[in-house]
């Protein structure tokens, strides 16, 4: 179970999965159209602040702020570099759970996310 | 002086050298006596067993600067560098020459290397010891704060905190940038406040104290993080002391506070003025008319004279 954790790691993944596809092999199975979510940032703000996903969503946080931003699990289990105006994280959540994060520069902003099959 | 002028702590780098060496340095604070124009130092321990040695304590001015922020380039500032190289000309025209320079943080924007150089060389321009205390802006690197503490680490504490005496005063760095909690302000932690305690234990009440941090250490405005939720409990060990000075940065903009014979002044940014607490949706970079912009910005100097508290400040901005 590999959990990706930038968009371009996604894409080379995507890229590299094709020629696999004449073997049979898990990575055909993941080339299959990914659940994605998008968060976004903005006023020192994560909208939605709550989201419910199904397991292997592919969530993607963009920051609109002139600020930068983080996004930080409160249980460590994703935690993005900074994300100046306009750059993008991404995070595959796989397992259900609830997984509540902030912004480790500005911890007043929250948001969660809930993952449910 | 024709020496090299690297001063990330270098400026007092002997003395910062013999601070770390000093036996028993880790958790108590250095003591410096002046006696004949020698300086001398021994641990906490050492002066505690031999009775506290005399600190001259004498007249002398500082600065302090704030919120550099070297790497942004949006609209409400697009040149950080031009208006650091400001301060560092205003600081220069002073009628007296500063003895020191506190930075309270957000050298950088991006903890980038290039960024953490950049400042180093416009602020090589002076001729003078600067301090440093991180800003969040300083711990973003991938080893959350490694690339700080590389550049200006050394002789500090834990995650980068430390005391230094000068002619009389007692200043305290603290980091309240590290180590931030969920829907939390900034925050001190446990280790901080037991060095803080040791560092300040056996210090006469009458000695002057001088605390610089990056984020308030009031609560200026909680619904933007402005503020350090365990700040009370080193306000408690600060209370007993005759005259207390607290500068942050952060906000960059001018709020001062007076607690007792606690005063807590918080400063203008070199790089770009935010909004008053509540008067926008965020915090973010405020955007002002160009011809405005100077009056934002600037730096605050000091004057300590002993016997007068608290001491002076004068802020000046670049218009």
């Amino acid at each position: 179970m590999s959990l990706l954790t930038n968009v371009s790691r996604l894409a080379l993944f995507a890229v590299l999965a094709a020629p696999a596809a004449a073997y049979p092999s898990p990575a055909a199975a993941a080339a299959a159209p990914a659940k994605v979510q998008k968060v976004a940032i903005d006023n020192f703000a994560f909208s939605p602040q709550v989201i419910v996903v199904p397991p292997g969503t592919t969530v993607t946080w963009t920051n609109a702020d002139e600020d930068p931003h983080t996004v930080v699990a409160n249980d460590k289990s994703f935690h993005s570099a900074a994300m100046d105006t306009d750059e993008s994280y991404s995070f595959t959540f796989t397992r259900p759970g609830e997984y509540a994060y902030f912004c480790s520069l500005h911890p007043h902003m929250t948001g969660k996310v809930v993952v449910k099959g | 002086m024709g020496h090299d002028h690297d001063h990330a702590h270098d400026g007092r780098l002997n003395r910062r050298d013999m601070m770390s060496r000093c036996a028993g340095w880790a958790g108590t604070a250095a003591v410096y006596s002046v006696a004949g124009g020698v300086v001398s130092s021994g641990g906490l321990d050492a002066a505690l067993a031999a009775g506290r040695p005399a600190i001259e304590a004498r007249p002398f001015t500082f600065v302090q600067i704030s919120d550099t922020h070297i790497g942004f380039d949006k609209p409400a500032n697009p040149d950080v560098r031009a208006t650091a190289l400001q301060a560092v000309e205003r600081i220069k025209a002073l009628a007296v020459k500063p003895n020191l320079i506190l930075h309270t943080g957000d050298i950088t924007h991006l903890s980038k290397d290039e960024e953490f150089d950049t400042a180093k060389q416009i602020l090589a321009g002076l001729d003078v010891p600067i301090f440093y205390v991180p800003g969040e802006h300083d711990f973003l690197d991938e080893g959350q704060g490694k690339a700080f503490l590389a550049h200006y680490g050394r002789g500090t504490q834990g995650l980068g905190w430390y005391s230094f005496d000068h002619q009389g005063v007692h200043f305290v760095a603290l980091n309240n940038v590290a180590a931030l909690k969920p829907g939390g302000m900034a925050h001190l932690g446990e280790d901080q406040i037991a060095w803080l305690r040791k560092d300040l234990s056996g210090l006469p009440a009458s000695t002057p104290i001088v605390v610089f941090a990056h984020i308030p250490l009031w609560t200026v405005y909680e619904a933007w993080g402005w503020g350090t939720d365990d700040a009370d409990q080193a306000l408690a060990l600060l209370r007993r002391f005759g005259s207390v000075t607290v500068l942050n940065g952060h906000i960059h903009q001018i709020l001062h506070k007076v607690e007792g014979n606690v005063n807590f002044h918080s400063a203008r940014s070199t790089a770009y003025p935010q909004p008053a607490p509540g008067a926008a949706p965020s915090p973010g970079p405020l955007r002002v008319p160009t011809e405005q912009l100077p009056s934002m910005l600037g730096i605050r100097s000091a004057r300590f004279v002993p016997g007068r508290e608290p001491i002076a400040l004068i802020d000046a901005s670049f218009a």
